[in-house]
């Protein structure tokens, strides 16, 4: 479904990005983790290209991304994102964001959006929040209509970066129970994050980046048990395994 | 029952009451008592003079001389001049057109400024298409039977709205494109831009109204000629487009990245990206300095008597200069009817943009 071949990126002399080679299948369930500055959230924003990458080929969907607008809007077409501080429109009541990008986007009609917007929200456990704006809600609540808000235009692959890091921990689990029903409904998930519990119980592999390098992947029964490199030992040893 | 009797006492005396509140806020120490007394006789001074000038020794019905022997406002002046200082020379029998062309404006907006009201797009959507044409028609005439009313006899108040509702109209559109303009990333666009902005916003109005009346006609075709009115208002929205960009872009700097990248994300092309997420919540951001630039327009609109447009300014000028009324009284009454006139405008402007920052304010704070 996605397959990246030597993809390379610098920021200025920084090479962010170091001969990246990944494919995700259908139905995949990705946990990229690994220390700050490491590449990990650069790498997933190459997907849908919010970073251009300056070498290699990334194929979405059978389609080359590149900085072309129109292969830029199929591919988006088809990719959901979630955001560690939500990026949720203040100025639009929770439906309203959710109907935002099915409507202008997706030509969908105001009444068929509005169902599918109540669907979602339903899905995320806050039917009642519709009429709010995001202000009034929890930073918990804010990230589960962000999900619904992504879901809404029926995306094939997820992407999450980071979507717990700017969340209190009594909100955390909330968040990550919405996100382990979705992996659990069949969709294409690829998470950066630090909750190795979510990694250890939903992701069908782990992947572990440093120095913009994938240094080390597998099945997370195998990397949290036994890690081959020096670097993911040390870096398992200094996070908490929930 | 034991009842807790400290929960039922009144609020302690000293701090109730006028003459507490006077103790603590005017007389609280030797310097603001000081200051309070300097202030009271300046307000005593002040104000019975002036109320006296205004209404008491006021002459509401007369000729010149009434009013210099009364010595107060004049207003007997400005009822005879009413006519004039509110259409300027427009043919008395024609007049009904300016007062349609403006209730029809009054009886939409007040829809607007309701929340409860619903299908605002659409009053919006009549106000920026169909209107201008239908208000050119009345007004300038020339169709459905009406006699033309040439734009160099309009003038007085009339002409100050026409001349501030289409500064204000016209200058945020140009005022948006610009900003989105400096901030684009093609290179051409931007240079154009920056520059068009640095141009109009260093020099004075005036040289701009000069250049449109004087200047731009040298540019175009022989036998081409643009209406004195249409350049001036060109002038007028072209330059305050210049300066709304300067404001716009403030507020489209202060919009987090993250909204950027969630419109992206989900499929939203420039545009779209700009209409519906970005460009909403910076112009909200913006209302104080927005109203700022409008209430600027109105005021400036008097300059357009540099290029013989009488305005309501001019018109009054004009008419404390006619020699039957020529005298100090009348002069000052003209003014001052000028001055409460744009006070008017501009007040009821700034009270509408604090209601409205107040009512947005409740789905934007973060």
């Amino acid at each position: 479904m996605i397959a990246m071949r030597g993809v390379n990126k610098w920021f200025g002399q920084m090479r962010v990005l170091a001969d990246i080679n990944l494919t995700v299948a259908e139905g995949e369930k990705l946990v990229i983790c690994g220390p700050s500055g490491s590449g990990k959230s650069t790498l997933i924003r190459c997907i849908n290209q919010l970073e251009h990458h300056q070498m290699g080929d990334i194929v979405v969907n059978g389609i080359k991304v590149d900085a072309e607008l129109k292969t830029l809007d199929l591919v988006r077409r088809d990719i959901g994102m979630v955001f560690q501080s939500f990026n949720l429109y203040p100025h639009m009541t929770v439906l309203q964001n959710l109907m935002l990008a099915q409507v202008w986007v997706q030509g969908r009609k105001r009444r068929d959006a509005e169902e599918v917007a109540r669907h979602y929200l339903d899905r995320v456990h806050i039917p009642e929040q519709a009429d709010k704006f995001p202000a009034q809600l929890s930073g918990g609540q804010q990230q589960r209509v962000a999900i619904a808000r992504a879901l809404c235009t029926k995306p094939k692959i997820m992407l999450f970066d980071e979507p717990t890091s700017a969340l209190d921990p009594e909100m955390i689990k909330e968040v990550l129970d919405v996100m382990t029903e979705l992996a659990t409904e069949g969709m294409t998930m690829i998470c950066v994050t630090h909750e190795m519990g979510f990694a250890r119980n939903v992701a069908n592999r782990v992947i572990f980046m440093d120095a913009g390098r994938i240094v080390e992947q597998g099945p997370p029964a195998e990397f949290f048990s036994n890690p081959q490199s020096d670097r993911a030992k040390l870096f398992l040893s200094q996070v908490r395994l929930n | 029952m034991a009842t807790d009797h400290t929960a039922f006492l009144p609020p302690p005396v000293v701090s109730a009451g006028p003459l507490a509140w006077m103790r603590r806020n005017l007389f609280t120490d030797w310097r603001q008592t000081a200051l309070t007394l300097i202030v009271l006789y300046a307000v005593i001074r002040g104000v019975p003079p002036l109320l006296g000038w205004l209404f008491v020794d006021a002459t509401w019905q007369g000729t010149r001389d009434d009013c210099v022997a009364n010595g107060g406002a004049c207003w007997a002046f400005v009822s005879a001049r009413w006519g004039q200082f509110i259409y300027g020379f427009y043919p008395a029998d024609e007049r009904w057109r300016v007062n349609v062309t403006f209730a029809m404006l009054a009886l939409s907006v007040v829809p607007l400024v309701l929340p409860m009201v619903r299908g605002k797009g659409w009053i919006i959507g009549f106000l920026l298409t169909l209107y201008p044409v239908l208000a050119f028609c009345l007004l300038y005439g020339g169709v459905f039977g009406l006699p033309v009313v040439e734009t160099a006899r309009w003038g007085g108040f009339m002409l100050t709205l026409v001349v501030a509702i289409t500064g204000i109209v016209g200058s945020l559109p140009i005022g948006i494109l610009l900003a989105l303009g400096r901030r684009s990333n093609m290179p051409a666009i931007r240079t154009f831009c920056t520059l068009f902005i640095e141009l109009f916003r260093a020099v004075p109005l005036i040289t701009v109204l000069f250049m449109a009346s004087v200047m731009l006609p040298l540019f175009l075709p022989t036998g081409f000629s643009l209406d004195k009115l249409l350049r001036a208002l060109i002038g007028v929205a072209v330059f305050n487009g210049a300066l709304m960009a300067e404001v716009v872009r403030g507020g489209l700097q202060a919009i987090p990245k993250g909204q950027y990248e969630a419109a992206t994300a989900a499929g939203m092309g420039y545009w779209r990206m700009m209409g519906f997420v970005i460009l909403p919540q910076a112009l909200r951001l913006v209302i104080p300095g927005l109203v700022n630039t409008w209430v600027a327009i109105i005021k400036d609109t008097t300059l357009v008597l540099i290029i013989g447009l009488f305005d309501l300014l001019g018109i009054v000028q004009a008419g404390v200069a006619d020699a039957n009324w020529l005298s100090a009284s009348v002069t000052k009454t003209g003014y001052v009817f000028a001055a409460m006139g744009f006070w008017i405008l501009c007040f009821s402007l700034s009270r509408y943009s604090m209601y409205l920052e107040r009512r947005l304010g409740l789905g934007a704070s973060r």
